[in-house]
């Protein structure tokens, strides 16, 4: 997909009617194109060539890059600083947002600055507790949570103003997301909690890994009963296994992670566990696509992030397209000339 | 403690009616909590709230109470204090992701609105965030005062 108005990297695009931010990723959703979205691991460095090394890998088989925020509570390079790397070169990422670390007027300002350095996209989560991550000692600030998060970037973008009343002379033009997982109990209420998110302002959302295709199923019916569909996109999460071994240890160790015994039985049962993985990653994406209400996936690979670009490929779900990437059209241009 | 905290959210219903009888008189009282003054009367009102909140619900004094919105099940017990649970963390058997020990206040929450009258339509209403401010302070005081606002006064 080559968008006509196509700026010079790094600048934003015009903001078409009805969008609310001059990002790509709300171009691919809203224009009906599956839309794949990736996981930027953040390198424990300041080093930016590691973020770029990091993003270059995805070139071609993404549209949009999360920059995540202390997943797991572990610390790393922050999101806004890996975003301000991305946006320079003209890379969409999706800015993480956790209400762990950071209290209102903290998040409020990171609302603007991101905006003002190109990032079109954020994600409003409430973030893993610290004693998940290599820091328990630390203090857990949870000011907000990600429903309120999300009703004061709304509150920033649409009505002007801070949640203080405050008014900001420019506005944030962001696509907002949050997180989805159908995965855990309580499932019957699962789709009601989405229904929350999209009145205090969620437009798109990304799912917690999904192993079964059944219980995504049951959730996206509960979604559609409730008339969401046409109101938020649906990026679905999907990750590549690496063993059976290593299945088994998310499953018990990483909280709201689901894998069912059938998955992992088949891990164990593969001569190639690491290629297995990688094709129930596909397999699971081409049963996922065919969902009703499904608008694209978001692809974890972490530690395999090598992978992602085979897992679209020979998934399909681009379907020839190829999603900008720095370069990219100077190589076209340079194709077109040799032929 | 635990195991009352428990059985309040599975006697969701009748603490409800209880409340709404509660509340009304606690309304009803204005007068009095004004002529006494609110600032005034908060201290004792506050720790009568903390022992009686306290004991059913392991209350702890956010000062702005959502009670009815949350099923019966205190949501700032929640070690992320969600007010509009529940993460996306909780355990396969409900419990907490944070203190396994424990049942995930938002699992339990949401079995608590289905008992009550209102509750299903309460806790899809979106919780705006805490005021830090009120913390400590009795939130009974808080509803009587929102429900009595001031007369306008005369130009």
């Amino acid at each position: 997909m080559k968008f006509e108005d196509e700026p010079v990297p790094g600048y934003p695009l015009p903001i078409l009617p009805g969008h609310t931010s001059p990002g790509r990723l709300e171009r691919v959703l809203r224009a009906g194109a599956f839309a794949v979205t990736t996981e930027l691991d953040p390198p424990d460095s300041a080093d930016p060539e590691e973020v770029y090394r990091r993003a270059r890998i995805f070139d071609g088989y993404v549209d949009a890059i999360n920059a995540t925020d202390g997943s797991g509570a572990n610390c790393h390079m922050s999101s806004l600083a890996v975003c301000a790397l991305l946006t320079r070169i003209g890379y969409a990422p999706v800015m993480q947002i956790s209400c762990r670390d950071k209290n209102r007027i903290a998040i409020q300002g990171d609302i603007l600055g991101g905006a003002a350095m190109g990032v079109a996209n954020m994600l409003c989560l409430s973030g893993d507790g610290v004693q998940s991550g290599d820091h328990p000692q630390a203090k857990p600030v949870f000011d907000l949570d990600c429903m309120s998060l999300l009703e004061i970037g709304r509150t920033l973008r649409d009505e002007h103003q801070f949640q203080s009343g405050r008014k900001v002379t420019f506005a944030p033009r962001v696509f907002f997301g949050a997180a989805a997982n159908p995965f855990v109990p309580p499932f019957e209420w699962r789709a009601e909690r989405i229904a929350k998110k999209v009145a205090a302002g969620a437009q798109f959302i990304q799912t917690q890994y999904c192993y079964d295709v059944p219980r995504l199923k049951a959730f996206m019916q509960q979604v559609e009963d409730l008339g969401l569909l046409d109101k938020v996109f649906f990026l679905i999460g999907v990750g590549p296994l690496r063993t059976a071994r290593a299945a088994d240890w998310m499953r018990t160790n990483v909280p709201g992670i689901h894998i069912p015994d059938a998955v992992v039985a088949r891990m164990a049962g593969a001569e190639k566990p690491a290629a297995e993985g990688r094709q129930i990653c596909i397999d699971l994406i081409q049963e996922i696509r065919e969902i009703k209400g499904v608008c694209g996936v978001h692809v974890m690979a972490y530690r395999q992030e090598e992978s992602v670009a085979e897992i679209i490929e020979r998934s399909g779900v681009l379907q020839g397209r190829v999603p900008w990437y720095p370069g990219r059209d100077s190589t076209v241009n340079q194709e077109k000339e040799l032929t | 403690m635990y195991s009352v905290r428990l059985w309040s959210v599975r006697h969701a219903r009748g603490m409800e009616v209880f409340y709404n009888a509660f509340e009304k008189a606690f309304v009803a009282l204005h007068p009095l909590w004004n002529w006494i003054g609110y600032e005034r009367v908060d201290k004792p009102i506050a720790a009568l709230e903390k022992v009686t909140k306290g004991f059913l619900f392991d209350c702890q004094m956010c000062g702005q109470c959502a009670l009815s919105s949350t099923g019966m099940s205190c949501s700032m017990n929640c070690p992320k204090n969600i007010r509009n649970g529940p993460c996306g963390g909780v355990r396969a058997n409900g419990h907490c992701e944070v203190k396994p020990e424990m049942r995930c206040v938002w699992v339990e929450g949401f079995a608590g609105s289905e008992r009550m009258k209102e509750g299903r339509k309460a806790i899809r209403i979106v919780q705006k965030p805490l005021d830090r401010r009120l913390e400590g302070t009795s939130s009974w005081l808080k509803v009587a005062r929102d429900k009595n606002p001031p007369p306008a006064k005369a130009p």
